[in-house]
């Protein structure tokens, strides 16, 4: 894919501020459609330069904030993988647990388990988590499959 | 002995907007705000608990064009941040913060070394804000 070798700071601020909001607020319903038209783009246009600062498509940055934050629940909160699922805004059990297995390599369930036999909070801060997404690299192979 | 770092550099998009920003939203005070002789505009602030920043330019800095305008760009998409600020009391900043219109990405949340939230400044860089548990 063809790369902006560095676009403008307007445009690229208004991708940050749509890249915060999904951080912020994937709980919510957020449509990617309605992200573009904040930013001032057509929804293709949006995807590809997202892509391009950000390595990834807006779409499948919000799955992996949401898997991001699920992981931290079932971690650390006492909460079932239905509960956390909704929390985290999916609306289907079965996408998130799909979506989930395929970015951090097993299931919600087998994740929570391994989490109570380990014990303990994680070393890593949440900051670093959340900027950084530490751990989650199996996502490279999977990034073009949402949109 | 090395003992700490006396200034940290934040790379900022316009510096009038910077020192506003430092100073009337953060409430650092202004040390000092000076052109030197090489065009570099040095505007410096210190946090209340006495850090000091140095709010510089990559445009009017020692770097060359093309490397300014990449940290430039860098900073407008959010990529950089100088470092963990360090709070007494997390929540209550977080609030008077949040009303004085700073912008924040995370709210106030326990972890296990303490409360963390995360704010952007005007332009971009993006500091972790925590206040640590104390030392066991």
């Amino acid at each position: 894919m063809a790369r902006a070798v560095v676009a403008d700071v307007n445009s690229l601020r208004a991708l940050r501020r749509a890249r915060d909001r999904i951080d912020r607020d994937y709980a919510e319903q957020l449509e990617i459609a309605a992200l573009a038209a904040e930013a001032g783009y057509s929804l293709g246009q949006f995807i590809r330069a997202f892509d391009a600062a950000y390595g990834e498509t807006p779409g499948r940055y919000r799955t992996r904030r949401r898997v991001e934050r699920a992981c931290d629940l079932l971690r650390s909160v006492n909460l079932t993988v239905t509960e956390v699922c909704m929390l985290v805004g999916f609306a289907s059990l079965g996408t998130f647990s799909r979506r989930f297995s395929e970015i951090v390599g097993r299931s919600p369930s087998a994740y929570q388990r391994a989490a109570a036999r380990q014990g303990g909070p994680a070393p890593i801060p949440g900051c670093f988590a959340l900027m950084f997404r530490t751990g989650l690299r199996a996502e490279q192979q999977f990034r073009r499959s949402d949109q | 002995m090395i003992t700490g770092l006396s200034i940290v550099t934040v790379w900022v998009l316009d510096q009038d907007s910077a020192k506003e920003f430092y100073t009337k939203q953060l409430g650092f005070d202004l040390t000092t705000d000076i052109e030197l002789d090489s065009g570099m505009r040095w505007l410096t602030v210190r946090s209340p608990g006495g850090q000091e920043f140095l709010l510089l330019d990559p445009a009017r800095s020692m770097l060359d064009a093309e490397t300014g305008q990449q940290v430039r760009a860098l900073v407008a998409k959010g990529a950089l941040s100088p470092g963990v600020l360090s709070t007494t009391d997390c929540k209550a900043d977080h609030d008077a913060l949040a009303e004085r219109g700073v912008e924040f990405i995370q709210p106030p949340a326990e972890r296990p070394y303490g409360i963390e939230a995360i704010l952007r400044d005007d332009s971009g860089n993006w500091f972790s804000f925590t206040q640590r548990h104390a030392e066991s």
